[in-house]
């Protein structure tokens, strides 16, 4: 029965995923034009969210071109690389309490694991376009992403050394009392600027940075192919976005204040909506960097506060142990 | 760092503010009476042709989408036999309009002549011309020019002196 039930939502995360970065497609246009004082897509359906459906149908019907000197095999898998290794990382995502599809008790590993595999897509999709742009997009996503790799994983241990577990589960009720949005708020800082330089986002898209690199990575890329690498980037963003949800602000918890009427699973959302607007917000307001601004943001300061995170916290726990 | 805050909330604020968007087919935007629309042939208050097929706006069209063939009427004065405009090379610049000696052509703030053929978009002269006077409802060439007419001596127009006489010595 517990096997059914883990299937079904699989097959439920895997078309909600897929349905929701889709939605979000809409929303993050919708949301830009309200910020810059337009309307944004309104005309298809109700609030324009039938938008969707006709990017769908214009996607679908471009021509599923390969350019002719492109390595055909890596061209045509690294957009599924992409797709498949985010929807890896919501299966270790606990949405509520029980409802998530395995509780691995290294999960944060995992998920990390599979949000570096991501790169791969990124770097094989550009080396195998056999193109200038598409290599050069490439090259710095895997320079970028090797290095915001670093501390994205270090800013978290800090989370690891006051649970004492990997398990995403045990890390949300670790934080039935308070937050882990104060206690590691330099976690939180420099793990929210690496899941966007992960996720290759604005303002950290210097792979695809469309004014010096056409597209960068996909520069070659069409159709659904296209369609497969912008799910990809939205599905990593609603994935870093639950992450930080489940790392930082308490998961499925709501504030003890609220008492407990509202389901965990409507708190998970509603702070998951949050952070995704947020990110939405970057993008509207902070300007791409250099990138050599970008490198020296990444090893000069985030590496740094990072360190200094992961020490004081580590101190202040051997402090406390020693006071009980 | 607090500069990229500021610039966060300032961005954030306008989520409140009002859209710019005018929201066309529902809604019309405001054309001001002098914006450079669809181009009409306009009559004078008598309800002629203002056109007298001098060819000037044809000359000084960026883009000649203007032509035109000159006639004559029987009492001298001179009339396009056809006017054809070609809007899908119009550029609505509107120098036909300040070429033009008579007022005759005049661009109107109307820009909804979509076309599913592009045929459609060469207007003929019974398509071009208005049963009206435009911008300017007093106006008739005929009237203020010098121009001897069928009607009219020289000297009889409004604003002009009678000719000079070159044979009298008198003031």
């Amino acid at each position: 029965m517990a096997d059914v039930m883990v299937v079904l939502l699989a097959i439920s995360i895997l078309v909600g995923g897929i349905t929701v970065a889709g939605v979000l497609v809409w929303w993050e246009r919708r949301l830009l034009g309200f910020w810059q004082d337009r309307l944004g897509p309104n005309r298809i359906g109700p609030f324009g969210i039938g938008q969707l459906g006709a990017d769908i149908i214009k996607l679908l019907f471009k021509d599923d071109w390969v350019p002719p000197f492109a390595d055909r095999f890596v061209f045509v898998l690294a957009p599924t690389a992409i797709i498949a290794s985010m929807m890896m990382g919501f299966a270790v995502v606990p949405f509520a309490p029980g409802v998530h599809i395995v509780d691995l008790n290294i999960g944060l590993l995992f998920f990390l694991g599979m949000s570096a595999l991501a790169v791969y897509s990124v770097l094989l999709g550009g080396l195998a376009s056999n193109n200038k742009y598409a290599l050069l997009g490439g090259l710095r996503s895997a320079s970028q992403m090797v290095s915001y790799e670093v501390f994205m994983g270090l800013s978290l241990m800090g989370v690891v050394m006051i649970t004492g577990s990997f398990s995403l589960v045990d890390i949300v009720e670790a934080q039935k009392d308070v937050w882990f949005c104060f206690s590691q708020i330099l976690g939180l800082f420099v793990f929210m600027i690496a899941g966007i330089a992960e996720s290759h986002r604005l303002p950290f898209d210097l792979p695809e940075a469309e004014h010096e690199l056409t597209a960068g990575f996909h520069t070659e890329y069409g159709g659904m192919k296209f369609a497969m690498f912008m799910l990809g980037e939205y599905l990593g963003l609603a994935l870093i976005s639950c992450m930080i949800v489940t790392l930082f602000f308490g998961g499925w918890m709501g504030p003890s204040i609220f008492g407990d009427w509202v389901p965990p699973f409507i708190w998970f959302s509603l702070k998951v909506i949050l952070v995704i607007n947020f990110f939405i917000l970057l993008r509207a307001a902070i300007p791409r960097p250099r990138y050599d601004q970008l490198m020296d943001l990444g090893w000069k300061i985030m590496l740094p506060i990072t360190l200094i995170n992961l020490a004081v916290t580590g101190a202040v726990l051997l402090w406390m142990e020693e006071m009980v | 760092m607090l500069s990229m805050l500021r610039s966060m909330w300032e961005i954030f604020i306008h989520l409140f503010r009002k859209a710019e968007t005018v929201q066309y087919p529902e809604e019309m935007p405001y054309l001001a009476p002098r914006y450079r629309g669809r181009i009409v042939l306009t009559r004078d208050p008598d309800g002629e042709e203002r056109c007298v097929a001098c060819n000037l706006c044809a000359a000084a069209c960026p883009v000649d989408c203007i032509a035109l063939q000159k006639d004559t009427r029987e009492d001298g004065t001179w009339y396009p036999e056809f006017f054809r405009i070609n809007f899908s090379r119009c550029i609505m610049c509107g120098l036909c309009e300040e070429a033009c000696p008579t007022y005759a052509i005049q661009l109107t703030p109307d820009f909804e002549m979509c076309e599913y053929d592009r045929q459609n978009m060469v207007y003929e002269k019974e398509h071009l011309l208005i049963n009206g006077v435009g911008k300017y409802p007093d106006y008739n060439f005929y009237r203020v020019s010098g121009l001897q007419t069928a009607t009219k001596d020289k000297g009889e127009a409004l604003n002009e002196s009678a000719p000079i006489d070159t044979k009298s010595l008198m003031p």
